[in-house]
């Protein structure tokens, strides 16, 4: 056998291997699930077994942890809601750093756009829930620290029932309403929460409820509008931010478990690739006595729908506009493609960002992005001019913007021969070419 | 009599912000109608003359929108008297949307 060909059989071999250990993993979640309630009672520890001595000694050496911050590590419960870009490295610290249990909560599978950032996710993990995938990764870091998973999309019917019991909750979710719900069943079971945020390349953290600090509804009694809500998936966020904010989350959880954050007073701290200062906090104020949920005359005192609350839920990817009421005015990808089949003379204007276009286009098409239509306004009537009659198509990522852009170039510069390509690029990747690349 | 203030937006906050500033100084007269300037005065103007085109994303209600927290000097200020506090010259304003993705 030659070295290529060796080379070649152990990949295939160890493919075969990391798949396998995915379907014991499943199967060993399934089952330590079944016996919950004997787990459920675990001995607290008064001492340090020698074997976790050698383990920890490295942070058994630091003043601020010691063996009575070790025990209380051990001894401690956390809960991460959300195995993405801040829970992974989260979790992989805290079960590294001898966390007695690490509750993970999360409801989806694991998709190969997650990987970039989500590094306690493999390839091998691809459809894998993540609960599942991230059980795999902290059995292999440490066999000792009991996990605890909850495959659920967590809502205001569950969400007290699963977080009972916890010493501290990581928030490491990405969306508005659950950042409410999370602060809410917090405030009401009294657990500090630890939060963390990561999009494109900044980053917030804070600690609520906690210590006569603010809780999240302190800082921000009422929801921002559905218009500015954006997750990952929309926006773009550089792989190590959410990893910088995640160990930060952990750091915090440890400083809370210990107690020595105590000593602190409420900040919430910034990162940001750009600014000067990297790093900085700012202080915050404290708890607010006329809160909803957590002042002296609470009106919130059960949870409530944090969905409707938001106005947008965990799943919801951004709304379909309805911009242009005349459907005459909107194609269907299907007809786009005939249109250009049959050789029918056109302008396709794509009005996505630049860096968007960069990735993917479709062929013959013009950008101009739709924030830069007034400032390239003679560009457009130069476009519109040339046209001369012909049919100007605008087209976007999912069919928003682009109606936007024929609303513009009908009204304000008045040709009326310009028409949107509903559900835009991701429409034509579902109906017209599944092996388009859009994102 | 003029003041000028150091604004500075953050957590997305600069990308609506006209060429996508994160930073900017501005004057301001040092008293309006008779009455010393406020910080509603600093949101107001920054709604006006640096939001690029969707002031909704920044301002409603002639104050910051929901979800915007307001830094004056790197104190939140709630603890300063949120929109009635008297801006003096120099002082930073830092503008902060609070971001969910994770
Ligand atoms: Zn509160």
């Amino acid at each position: 056998m030659s070295t290529s060909e060796r080379i070649q059989e152990i990949k295939a071999r160890l493919a075969k291997l990391r798949a396998e250990e995915l379907e014991l993993e499943s199967e060993l979640v399934k089952l330590e699930g079944l016996n919950q309630r004997e787990a459920a009672h675990v001995v607290k520890k008064d001492h340090l077994a020698p074997d976790d001595i050698r383990r920890y000694s490295r942070q058994l050496l630091v003043p601020e942890i010691g063996v009575q911050g070790q025990l209380k590590m051990q001894n401690a419960k956390v809960l991460i809601v959300g195995t993405g870009g801040l829970g992974s490295p989260c979790a992989m610290y805290l079960a590294s750093m001898g966390i007695g249990t690490l509750g993970l909560i999360d409801h989806d599978v694991v998709d190969n756009s997650n990987l970039h950032r989500q590094i306690i996710h493999t390839e091998a993990a691809r459809d894998v829930p993540k609960v599942v995938s991230a059980h795999t990764s902290l059995s292999r870091l440490n066999s000792s620290c009991r996990v605890v998973v909850h495959d659920v999309l967590l809502d205001s019917s569950n969400a007290l029932d699963t977080m009972r019991g916890y010493d501290v909750v990581v928030d490491a979710t990405d969306n508005a309403a659950t950042r409410y719900l999370i602060n809410d069943a917090c405030v009401m079971l009294k657990i500090p929460l630890v939060s963390g945020s990561a999009v494109r390349l900044d980053g917030q953290l804070t600690v609520y409820n906690y210590n006569g600090g603010p809780c999240y509804r302190c800082l921000f009694p009422t929801p921002p509008p559905v218009e500015t809500l954006s997750n990952c998936s929309e926006t773009g966020v550089l792989g190590v931010v959410p990893g910088i904010i995640g160990c930060l989350e952990a750091m915090e959880a440890v400083k809370v478990i210990t107690g020595k954050k105590q000593e602190e007073k409420p900040n919430m701290l910034l990162y940001s690739y750009t600014s000067q200062p990297h790093f900085r906090s700012i202080k915050l104020r404290p708890r607010k006595p006329s809160c909803a949920v957590c002042g002296d005359a609470p009106s919130i005192t059960e949870l409530v729908d944090y969905v409707a609350f938001c106005g947008s839920g965990p799943n919801d990817a951004a709304a379909d506009l309805h911009i242009l009421q005349d459907p005459s005015q909107r194609i269907s990808c299907r007809q786009y493609s005939g249109v250009v089949h049959s050789g029918q003379p056109h302008v396709l204007l794509d009005v996505r960002e630049k860096v968007q276009f960069d990735i993917c286009q479709l062929p013959n098409s013009l950008n101009i992005p739709l924030a830069d239509f007034d400032k390239r306004q003679q560009e457009l009537t130069d476009i519109v001019a040339q046209a001369n009659g012909r049919p100007i198509y605008a087209l976007c990522r999912r069919g928003n913007d682009s109606q936007y852009a024929v609303q513009y170039i009908r009204n304000k510069l008045d040709y009326k021969e310009c028409y949107d390509i509903v559900r835009g690029l991701l429409g034509w990747q579902a109906d017209v070419d599944s092996e388009f690349p859009a994102y | 009599m003029s003041i000028t203030v150091d604004v500075e937006f953050s957590g997305g906050l600069e990308l609506i912000m006209k060429d996508k500033v994160r930073q900017a100084t501005v004057s301001l007269p040092a008293t309006a109608d008779g009455k010393p300037t406020t910080v509603r005065q600093v949101i107001l103007y920054v709604r006006d003359n640096l939001v690029a085109d969707k002031p909704q994303l920044f301002s409603t209600e002639n104050t910051v929108r929901p979800g915007v927290l307001v830094m004056i000097n790197d104190s939140d200020w709630e603890v300063e008297g949120e929109n009635d506090y008297q801006v003096q010259d120099k002082d930073k304003v830092l503008f902060i949307s609070t971001m969910h993705g994770g």
